[in-house]
This record gives structure tokens, C-alpha cells and sequence, in this order.
């Protein structure tokens, strides 16, 4: 697939829904995976003979096993209310990418084979055949869904094209057409441990080569353990945290609020992965396997509470997911489930994100900060999508967009919002969740950051907003990616950890006390 | 009985025994499909009392369409309202003798037709001229619409223009299919028209569109409450598939091999 040439979207002075432009983003869709990334997730390496009968026997089975399915196919009335709500068609203007258009896609083939109106009259409620073309259309414009949910917010029924989205990826899987990006990730993250096959003694150098770093820079031997035994806290973050630009300096934040908290943590190299990309295909099994690792983490490690770092998809999947997968909270009834529930600190419902964690720490002022190492900034706030719409922070209503807003405005003198609309449970995805993150989509992912860029455009007229802070792994790589696309400085996007980093105070080893204790208790003796 | 009341009254009965053993069905099927994961979309409820509300504001108001788009959610509301209205005028024809003064309530809202016609107009306008709705509207939504028009309007030239069907019969016929006492029903053209129709629409109902009625109180992003981590939530069949593949810790999940 030869890159294609494409114009970047010009940013307008607001958002205007675009006239329909048919075939504008027709293609062959992302790299396919080969069988030897499909084969390990248990899927066919490459499209079956019988990939009809395989593909609406699939969908018989999911939608008698997810309600959500079932009740989205029938109950949408193609009231349009959510025909302008999605980032990519509002940045590509293709009619595919309108939420129902694209919902249509699935939709029309289970009209054909699954109701009666559909079965005996296709023409006239819109029903089709799964051709090739219909399902290359499948591969194509299903991954150009980024499952963010936005247009879910806006209709009457809550009809979510994420769920529709996942099913269709799912069926993909079943007939041997699956996605190499998420598929090859996934092999690396349920046998390595993480999406970048990263293993234990690299993971280990790079957080060595980390401490060192940090303690020329402050003269403060801040830790990153891996794999101690009996730490208070297991922190499970993406694997971007390791090593990708911006995300790092959001982990040096993690290790020294929990530094300045004096609480044991680790991370574990067998569960070294937050994002879990069983949700971008929709295989509840899979995603399932990789939150098994995390809880057989927890259980080895011995861990009282497990915290889950800057990334959205994975805050979803622990928030929502884990307890129903794993049993990692309350009211698990296997064995392992039950073991860590023992195990775990009543105090604190499991799983926490970070953010909550010196959130609670900046509520009891137990962290100092400096907010002028800030004051060369003028902030403002990406709320992620799946934290803004499927997840909460603190147990209070609407905590997810109140939390992170808390912790930055206490780091930072200059906080501004953008506009209401592009904020919240409205967001706009940056553009690169659910498996977009690649290469091979760049395209889809530059004109699908338009309306995000065009909010950030406002503020950094109107505010002079100069930092993008983001507490999600893809938006950070895919904001770093587009911002210069539209004249953003690529470096203005920032964990929130990193703002926290830069304003902490951190205590220097007090030599003198410690000194004193020791002849305190030469003396004793 | 004419020839024409006995099959209208066969049609009743036909499509009212279609209506309720689809619906059945269908909300059997909804129900019994497991909703596997809390997948509730923000602003997220914490507690079921949140969940009722915002269910009711939902059915009520139409909340998420307002936010969606003014124009749908003034002509959608209206249409729905003025149906509402409609609907409980009507119960005075089925109801066997005097009315219960609650429904002199209503009486004054004679007007609702209209108001349920001009919604219609109004939707069928944005499907007709809105690019993005004409795009994706088949041609059993545009059907859908001309059917409800014509069943407004039928009625419409009955209660407000000079072609008066008549009432006491109509009643008679009515009630009568209520209480098996079968009569005769009046035989103007518009008021067989609007009848024909009424009934088309409840066969219809279990297979079409129509099915976002009971659908959306099984709308698991708007019916669920966000408490996943708190309690846990597990379908059967995700129960059954962990049990049967009960997990040892000391096996490999997939490691190195």
C-alpha cells in the first residue's frame, strides 16, 4: 500500500460540519495482519473459504451475547443527531464516517440476515448482502472508528458505534482479516508482558539509566523499583511511559509524588502494560488474558493496592473492565480473585488512577509545590476519551474531568479550558485511539485531530495557551505527532505528571537528622 | 355486520395479536441478552437513583437529542408530545360507557394534532434537505414518516374540517372490539384510511425502527450504573466460560515459550 498524498486540513475559525464528499477516505485500510500475528491470538492467518458463513454466524453469537449489539441494531431511527459529532467526519468529510453511516455498515448486513424486514424486503429498509466489498468497506471505515464514544453522548437511544465498532473488529478477527498493529501488539503483550515486547532486563537497564538521570538533575535518589516483593503499591502504566517523549517525564512525576509520599511502590516485568488492546478488537477473552497478568502480578508481588498511570483505554479497562474480568475490587468468586481481595487495602477502591493518588496526597497537603517553575506556561486541558466518557475518578460525580483539572491548576498559575463543546463528556479524540495509532493511518489520523486542533487554535489566540496537557499514552504520541501539522509546537503536549514534576518540592536527604538519629541510638546503646 | 366492518375488526385483532407477541419477543430477547461490561456513558450516575432520573429525562425531555441538535429535538419532541395527546384522547372511543372525569383533562389539548403534524413536516424536511440525514435515510424511513402524516392528517379532517366521521359509532365500534360486542364502524374514506393504517403501523412495530421504544429502556450507556469497580457485574456466560477454565496462577497465561 503506496502512501497516499493528501491535503492537511486547513484549520477554520470554528467548526463547520462539512458537505458530504463520497469515497473521500475509500481505501484498503490499515496493514493486515499475517498469520504469524494472528495465529497466537487464535484467529485464522489469513480469510477463510467459507468467510460469509464464518462472519454472520459471528454475529448471531455477538449479539446474543452483548446486549449492547442486539439493542444498536435495532433501535437506531436515522434521526442524524449524530451525523456531525464524529472527529473523522468532521475532519474528512467522508458520509462513511457519520457515527449511524458507519454503524449502517454492520447494520444493513444484519438487517439482511437477521429480521424479517430485511430478509423479505432489503431494498426497502436498507438491507445488504456481506459481499467482499461490504466487507472491505468493513475493514476500511472500522478502523476509522477510534471507539471515543462521542457520539454515543449525543444519541437519544446512547446508541454507541464503539460497541458496533468492537463487534465488527471481532468478526474481522474471526475470518482471518485482523489488524496487524493491534494483533502484533497483542501477541507481545500476552506473552511478554507489554505492547512493546519489551523484557525484564531492558525494562530493568531503563529504569536504572532513569534513576541515575533523575539524581544528577536533582540530587535526589528518586527510585523506579521493578518487581519488589511486598510493595505497597503496583503501578501499571503503559509501556510508552519507558521510553516515548513526552510520556516519560510523566513517570519521573509518578516516582517522585510517590517519592515525597514515602510509600513503597513497584512496577512488575510481568505485567509491565496499562493499555490493553483486547478492547481496541473487541475479544473480551483476550482482553481478559492481559488483565490476568496484572492480577497474577498483584498476587505475586504481594501488593496492597494497585494504581494505574496516564492512559486512558487502560483507566477504562481497569476502571470498568477489571473487576468483571479478574475480579481486581469487590465480589470476585474464584479462588485468585478472592486471594486479592484479601489481600488488597480496604481503604482504597480498587483500582486507582494516579491522579486520584496525589489528588487525595495534594487534599491532605502532603505535597509542596513551586508553582512558578510552571509560570513559563499557559495550560489547558485534553480530557481523554475514555476517561472523559467511561470512567470516573474520586467516586464523586463527573470526577474524571474534576480530578486532573484540581491537580493542575494546583502545579500551575495559568490554567485555561477550551471550548465547552470540545470539553468534558464532549471531547474530541485526539484522533489516534483504538488501534489508529500507526503509520499506515496517518491520514485519517491528521484529518481526525482537526477539531481538536482548532479548539487548541482558539485558546492559543485568545489565552496564549502554549501546553496541551493529555493523561493518556496515544494522545500524547499522537499529539506529538500532529501538532506540527498544524503549526503547534510538537513539544507543547505534556503528561499532567510532568507539570506536577516540575513544580514539586522534594525533600533533600537530610543528612543532619539522620547523622543525629545515629548518635541518638550509639547513645542509647 | 357490513362485509368491510367484519375485516376491519379481523385486522384489529391481527395486528393487536402481532403488535404484543412481537413486542414480547422482542423485549424477551432484550432481556435475556447479558450486557457483559458497564459500559455507561458520561455524565455517568454512581447510584441507581441517578439511573432513574436520568432515564426519566431521557423519555421525558429528550436530553441527549437536545444536546445533539435543537432543530430534531423541537420537531422530535413535538411530534412525540402531540402523539402522547392524541393517544389519550382516543381513549374515550375504547372506553365502554361515560369516560372517567381524569380524562377531561386532556380535553382541552384538542389541538395536539397539530402540533404532532408539524413535527412530522418538520422531520420530514430535515430528511428531504439535510445532506447528512438524506444520506443515510432508506426508504422505509422516508415511509415511515408519510404513514404517520397521513394517519395526523386523516384525523385531523375529521375533528377540524367539515368531514365529521360519526363519533358515537365509531365508538361503538370501538369499545366493541374491547369488549367482543362487534359493531358496525362508520365507512368515510378518511376514516378507513387513518384506521388501515393505525393497524399497519402496530404490525410493523416489532420489526422496524419502531423498536427504539422499548430499546431505549435497554440502552445499556443510558440504563446502568457506574459502580463497576465497587460491585462487581458478571453475565452468565462469562461466569460459566471462568469456571470452566478455572485459571492456575502457576500455569503460564501465554509466557515466553
Amino acid at each position: 500500500m503506496a502512501a497516499k498524498e493528501f491535503d492537511i486540513p486547513v484549520l477554520p475559525t470554528y467548526i463547520e460540519i462539512p458537505k458530504i464528499n463520497e469515497g473521500a477516505m475509500e481505501g484498503d485500510g490499515p496493514f493486515k495482519a499475517s498469520k504469524e500475528f494472528q495465529n497466537p491470538l487464535g484467529f485464522p492467518g489469513e480469510k477463510v473459504d467459507n468467510w460469509q458463513e464464518v462472519a454472520i454466524a459471528k454475529m448471531g453469537e455477538l449479539k446474543s451475547k452483548y446486549r449492547s449489539v442486539q439493542v444498536f441494531l435495532d433501535s437506531c431511527v436515522k434521526c442524524g443527531a449524530c451525523t456531525d459529532k464524529c472527529h473523522y467526519f468532521l475532519g474528512s468529510s467522508d458520509p462513511k464516517n457519520m457515527p449511524v453511516a458507519r454503524q449502517d455498515l454492520f447494520r444493513s448486513v444484519y438487517r439482511r440476515h437477521f429480521t424479517f424486514a430485511g430478509k423479505h424486503f432489503p431494498k426497502l429498509v436498507g438491507a445488504k448482502e456481506l459481499d467482499d466489498k461490504m466487507l472491505d468497506d468493513w475493514y476500511n471505515y472500522f478502523h476509522q472508528c477510534s471507539q471515543c464514544r462521542r457520539c454515543s453522548v449525543f444519541c437519544p437511544y446512547g446508541i454507541d458505534t464503539a460497541e458496533i465498532s468492537m463487534a465488527a473488529r471481532e468478526v474481522l478477527d474471526a475470518v482471518g482479516v485482523g489488524q496487524k498493529y493491534c494483533n502484533q501488539i497483542l501477541g507481545k503483550a500476552i506473552t511478554i508482558g507489554n505492547n512493546l515486547g519489551l523484557p525484564e532486563p531492558a525494562l530493568r537497564d531503563t529504569l536504572l539509566d532513569l534513576e541515575e538521570e533523575i539524581e544528577e538533575e536533582t540530587g535526589v535518589a528518586i527510585k523506579y523499583p521493578l518487581d519488589v516483593k511486598g510493595a505497597e503499591i503496583l503501578l501499571i502504566t503503559p509501556s510508552a511511559d519507558f521510553f516515548a517523549e513526552p510520556h516519560i517525564d510523566g513517570l519521573i512525576g509518578y516516582g517522585k509524588v510517590f517519592h515525597q509520599d514515602g510509600v513503597s511502590w513497584t512496577m512488575s516485568s510481568y505485567a509491565s502494560e496499562g493499555a490493553n488492546f483486547g478492547m481496541f478488537i473487541g475479544s473480551y477473552d483476550i482482553m481478559r488474558k492481559a488483565a490476568l497478568r496484572i492480577r497474577k502480578a498483584a498476587l505475586d508481588l504481594e501488593v496492597s493496592r494497585v494504581m494505574v498511570g496516564e492512559c486512558g483505554h487502560a483507566w477504562r479497562v481497569a476502571y470498568s473492565f477489571w473487576n468483571t474480568l479478574t475480579g481486581v475490587g469487590a465480589g470476585a468468586t474464584d479462588e485468585f480473585g478472592l486471594k486479592l481481595q484479601n489481600q488488597l487495602d480496604s481503604r482504597y477502591p480498587q483500582p486507582q488512577h494516579i491522579i486520584e493518588y496525589t489528588h487525595d496526597l495534594i487534599q491532605r497537603d502532603k505535597l509542596k509545590f513551586d508553582k512558578s517553575a510552571n509560570d513559563d506556561r499557559t495550560v489547558t486541558f485534553h480530557d481523554s476519551c475514555n476517561v472523559a466518557r467511561a470512567t470516573n475518578m474520586g467516586g464523586i460525580p463527573n470526577g474524571q474531568f474534576i480530578l486532573p483539572r484540581e491537580v493542575i491548576k494546583a502545579v500551575c498559575n495559568n490554567y485555561v479550558d477550551m471550548e465547552r463543546t470540545t470539553i468534558k463528556e464532549s471531547t474530541f479524540c485526539c484522533g489516534g485511539g483504538a488501534g489508529i495509532l500507526t503509520d499506515d493511518l496517518m491520514e485519517i489520523r491528521i484529518k481526525g485531530a482537526m477539531p481538536r486542533m482548532q479548539a487548541l487554535k482558539e485558546v492559543e489566540k485568545t489565552d496564549g495557551v502554549n501546553t496541551l496537557v493529555a493523561i493518556c499514552a496515544i494522545c500524547k504520541s499522537q499529539f506529538s505527532k500532529v501538532l506540527p501539522k498544524f503549526d503547534f509546537d510538537p513539544y507543547m503536549i505534556v503528561s499532567a505528571h510532568q507539570l506536577v514534576s516540575e513544580a514539586i518540592v522534594i525533600d533533600k536527604p537530610q543528612t543532619d537528622d539522620s547523622e543525629a538519629e545515629v548518635a541518638e541510638e550509639s547513645v542509647a546503646e | 355486520m357490513s362485509a368491510i366492518s367484519t375485516l376491519f375488526t379481523a385486522l384489529f385483532y391481527i395486528s393487536l395479536v402481532i403488535f404484543l407477541v412481537g413486542m414480547a419477543r422482542k423485549i424477551y430477547q432484550y432481556w435475556i441478552t447479558p450486557a457483559p461490561l458497564k459500559i455507561p456513558t458520561a455524565p455517568t450516575p454512581l447510584t441507581q437513583t441517578g439511573v432513574v432520573m436520568r432515564m426519566a429525562r431521557e423519555v421525558v425531555l429528550f436530553e441527549s437529542l437536545f444536546k445533539a441538535n435543537k432543530w430534531t429535538w423541537l420537531f422530535g419532541w413535538l411530534f412525540h408530545l402531540g402523539l402522547l395527546l392524541v393517544l389519550i384522547r382516543h381513549v374515550r372511543y375504547f372506553w365502554p360507557g361515560d369516560l372517567p372525569e381524569i380524562f377531561l383533562l386532556v380535553q382541552p389539548f384538542k389541538y395536539a394534532a397539530f402540533a404532532m403534524v408539524i413535527g412530522l413536516i418538520g422531520l420530514m424536511g430535515r430528511r428531504i434537505f439535510v445532506e447528512r440525514i438524506r444520506y443515510i435515510s432508506a426508504p422505509s424511513d422516508y415511509l415511515m414518516l408519510i404513514m404517520l402524516l397521513v394517519i395526523g392528517v386523516s384525523g385531523a379532517v375529521m375533528t377540524f374540517t367539515t368531514n365529521h366521521t360519526d363519533i358515537i359509532m365509531v365508538k361503538e365500534f370501538a369499545s366493541g372490539l374491547i369488549t367482543f360486542n362487534w359493531a358496525d364502524l362508520p365507512t368515510e374514506v378518511y376514516f378507513l384510511v387513518h384506521l388501515f393504517l393505525v393497524f399497519v403501523l402496530m404490525a410493523i412495530f416489532p420489526i422496524s425502527k419502531l423498536l427504539h421504544v422499548p430499546g431505549m429502556f435497554f440502552s445499556p450507556t443510558r440504563n446502568q450504573v457506574d459502580n463497576a469497580r465497587k460491585k462487581r457485574h458478571i453475565s452468565p456466560w462469562a461466569l460459566k466460560q471462568e469456571q470452566e477454565h478455572a485459571v492456575k496462577l502457576e500455569q503460564t497465561l501465554g509466557k515466553d515459550e
